[in-house]
């Protein structure tokens, strides 16, 4: 049996919603970081349907690089977080309004 | 290449002095500005023998200036003969007050300035009488212009100095703003502005454009020669040093107007109405200022406005149609105006630069030489035989005398012979308020040096001697040479003429008895309610004050503090406080907190989305 696409088309959209939801919703940094990374799991998970449903191979191509460019900003979004707590001794997200106009 | 020489060696001396003039030692200086005003007086006597002078005109073009459309100019130089007479009378007089300068500037520290502007304004001055058409001349017009603002500022640390410069470059504006739509006129109606062919188109020309021009060139001619309603510079621009105001502010540079026009006689005799406007300007400015000059305590004022009424004069023989006695008077003023200046710098640098001449008198028996030379120069300018000015002032009233038999105004000689009158009261009030006892000062007065004293000799000998050259008993080789040139025929000596020149001559004479009456003994007498008339200026000042000045003012208080302040501060300030205003409101956004940027991105992203969805 196969499970139709639009399952998994849900399911993507669900985790995306989790995603945004964690993103406006929580404080700690560190929780924001990882809803960022459902958001963009989410967006793969499409990625891999489409291409699947289509018999494509761009969809998958486009995974990989959302997978480096994650990658990438895991390093990046760390590495400033890091930073952010040894100043502050918080991470909490509404401690951080130094662009407060 | 002789013509451009002339001009030459005055602008290199200028060149010199301006560059290295600060290095060499005093007298050095004076020496070689001298020098060059001398080399140029050589070479204009050497060029105005050449034949071709007497013959129609000595040229030397020097370059393609500007060739556009129909209208091509000629940069170049023509020596005829009557500008070889006003090169002449420039070098010579020139040269002579560079002389008197060396002693009258020994003390002052910037005698290397002065010298390279004298030069540069000699240079000039050449230029504006050797050019061969209308724009080198207007050329030579502001440069010589220029030289007399930087001069007559000269002592720019003093405030009335530095004032009074600008009053004339100002004033002179007006004046050329006139001469330039004239000048541009004449160009676009005839296409040539050389002096050679002008006259030729004269006649060819529509006589209200022909009257426009020449009364556009005239109101240039008012400021550069201060004639009424543009004379007011003139006397303060006696704030100069005092060789300055003898040489450009009587001898010759405020005579370019009268050159000017005797230059462009076919224009002016050929345009209708013209004339009868230069003759009555001419006429009221010699009385006007005749009047003033009588109520002056000011010394140098009082050469001053006597400088504006001879001017007068000059103005009436043009109008006339007497450009030979006009040129004639032009040239004996030269000599006996500058010896009266030169005079009054002598006292000035005797008494310590006291020029009130309330405070001076008693000067004859320390300053015999000054004295005498400011007598000579008194008796010629008041028209007394054999003096010079008697020659070319009688010459121009029976001028006006004529014109006036055919249809001229006889309020022209009228005003002519009451200028002769007051001038001769002037003249006596001002030689005894300097020269005659009591003394209104306790100094020393010691007479001037050598170098001061022989220019005001040959002056001198010039004054006495001048009219000679007009004088119909020995030829009048000027008045001859100059009828030719104008073709206009020479006045015959008639027995109405004698009578006129008896007339003059009385009038002269009793203007003397009349001054040396009412000043006898230096008293201070001030006339009266006229006399206060006269020092008011008949309230010109005041007229000015009222029509032009006060209107100005009110606009450009409208200006400062309704434009300037509402309207143009206005919209600047509004747009800035927009911004702000804008900017208070708009940062209420700017929270610094993540997740609101967060919902903004997500919010944007919704639209588009929905945009694209719902289309």
């Amino acid at each position: 049996m196969t499970v139709p696409i639009g399952a998994y088309l849900a399911l993507g959209a669900l985790l995306f919603v989790l995603g945004v939801a964690g993103v406006l919703l929580r404080r700690s940094a560190l929780i924001v970081f990882m809803s960022i990374e459902l958001m963009l799991n989410a967006v793969n998970l499409t990625f891999v349907a489409f291409a699947r449903q289509l018999g494509r191979l761009e969809g998958q191509v486009a995974v990989f690089f959302v997978l480096v460019v994650a990658a990438v900003e895991v390093v990046v979004g760390l590495a400033i977080i890091i930073a952010i707590f040894r100043t502050r001794s918080t991470i909490d997200l509404d401690d951080v309004d130094l662009l407060r106009g | 290449m002789l013509l451009a020489l002339i001009i030459a060696f005055p602008l290199a001396g200028w060149l010199i002095l301006g560059v290295v003039g600060g290095r060499l030692p005093r007298r050095v200086i004076g020496i070689f500005a001298s020098g060059t005003v001398a080399l140029a007086f050589v070479a204009s006597v050497a060029a105005s023998r050449h034949p071709a002078v007497s013959a129609g005109g000595l040229t030397a073009p020097l370059f393609s200036w500007i060739s556009v459309g129909t209208l091509t100019v000629t940069a170049g130089l023509l020596m005829d003969r009557l500008s070889s007479l006003m090169a002449l009378v420039v070098t010579g007089v020139g040269f002579l007050i560079h002389v008197y300068s060396m002693g009258y500037m020994a003390d002052d520290r910037s005698s290397a300035r002065y010298f390279a502007y004298l030069n540069l304004f000699i240079a000039s001055m050449l230029l504006l009488v050797l050019g061969s058409n209308l724009l080198v001349l207007f050329v030579g017009w502001e440069l010589v212009g220029l030289c007399s603002y930087l001069l007559i500022g000269f002592w720019f640390d003093r405030e009335r100095a530095a004032q009074a410069g600008r009053k004339a470059f100002i004033v002179n504006r007006i004046g050329d703003a006139g001469f330039l739509l004239g000048i541009l006129l004449l160009a676009t109606s005839t296409g040539t502005l050389e002096f050679g062919r002008i006259g030729a188109l004269a006649s060819q020309m529509v006589p209200g454009l022909l009257t426009a021009i020449t009364l556009l060139l005239f109101v240039g001619a008012t400021g550069k020669s201060a004639q009424l309603p543009l004379y007011v510079w003139l006397p303060d621009a006696m704030e100069g040093p005092t060789p300055v105001s003898a040489l450009i502010h009587a001898a010759t540079m405020v005579t370019a107007g009268v050159y000017m026009i005797a230059r462009l006689y076919p224009l002016f005799i050929t345009a209708p109405l013209t004339l009868p406007v230069v003759a009555g300007v001419g006429a009221a400015t010699a009385f006007f200022a005749a009047t003033i000059a009588l109520v002056q305590w000011d010394l140098k004022r009082v050469l001053a406005y006597s400088t504006i009424s001879q001017l007068g004069y000059m103005f009436v023989a043009m109008g006339v149609v007497a450009m030979p006695a006009g040129m004639f008077h032009l040239t004996t003023h030269a000599f006996f105006k500058a010896l009266r200046f030169l005079a009054a710098g002598s006292v000035m640098h005797a008494m310590g630069g006291v020029i009130d001449m309330r405070q001076l008198g008693g000067l004859a028996g320390a300053m015999r030489w000054t004295a005498l030379g400011f007598v000579i120069g008194a008796l010629a300018l008041a028209g007394i035989p054999p003096f010079a000015g008697f020659f070319s002032k009688d010459l121009i009233l029976e001028a006006a005398f004529t014109s006036a038999q055919h249809g001229g105004s006889w309020l022209v000689w009228v005003a002519g012979l009451a200028t002769a009158f007051v001038t001769a009261v002037y003249v006596t009030r001002a030689a005894i308020l300097t020269f005659l006892p009591p003394a209104g000062h306790h100094g020393h007065p010691h007479e001037a040096p050598p170098t001061m004293r022989w220019p005001m000799a040959v002056l001198a000998v010039l004054s006495v001697g001048g009219g000679a050259l007009g004088a119909q008993a020995v030829g009048a080789p000027l008045l001859h040479s100059l009828d030719r040139f104008f073709a206009i025929a020479p006045a015959a000596e008639s027995a109405p003429a004698v009578f006129l020149t008896m007339i003059s001559v009385a009038i002269g004479a009793l203007g003397i008895v009349t001054g040396a009456f009412l000043y006898r003994g230096r008293r201070e007498v001030t006339l009266g309610a006229v006399g206060r008339f006269f020092e008011q200026q008949w309230y010109v000042d005041r007229v000015y004050e009222a029509v032009i000045l006060a209107p100005a003012r009110a606009l450009a208080h409208f200006c400062a503090d309704v434009i300037e302040t509402r309207g143009i501060d206005g919209a600047v300030n509004g747009v800035a406080a927009l911004v702000v205003r804008a900017g208070g409101t708009l940062r209420q956004a700017q929270t610094g907190y993540v997740r609101s940027y967060a919902a903004a991105i997500l919010a944007g992203t919704i639209v588009v989305l929905g945009y694209w969805l719902l289309r």
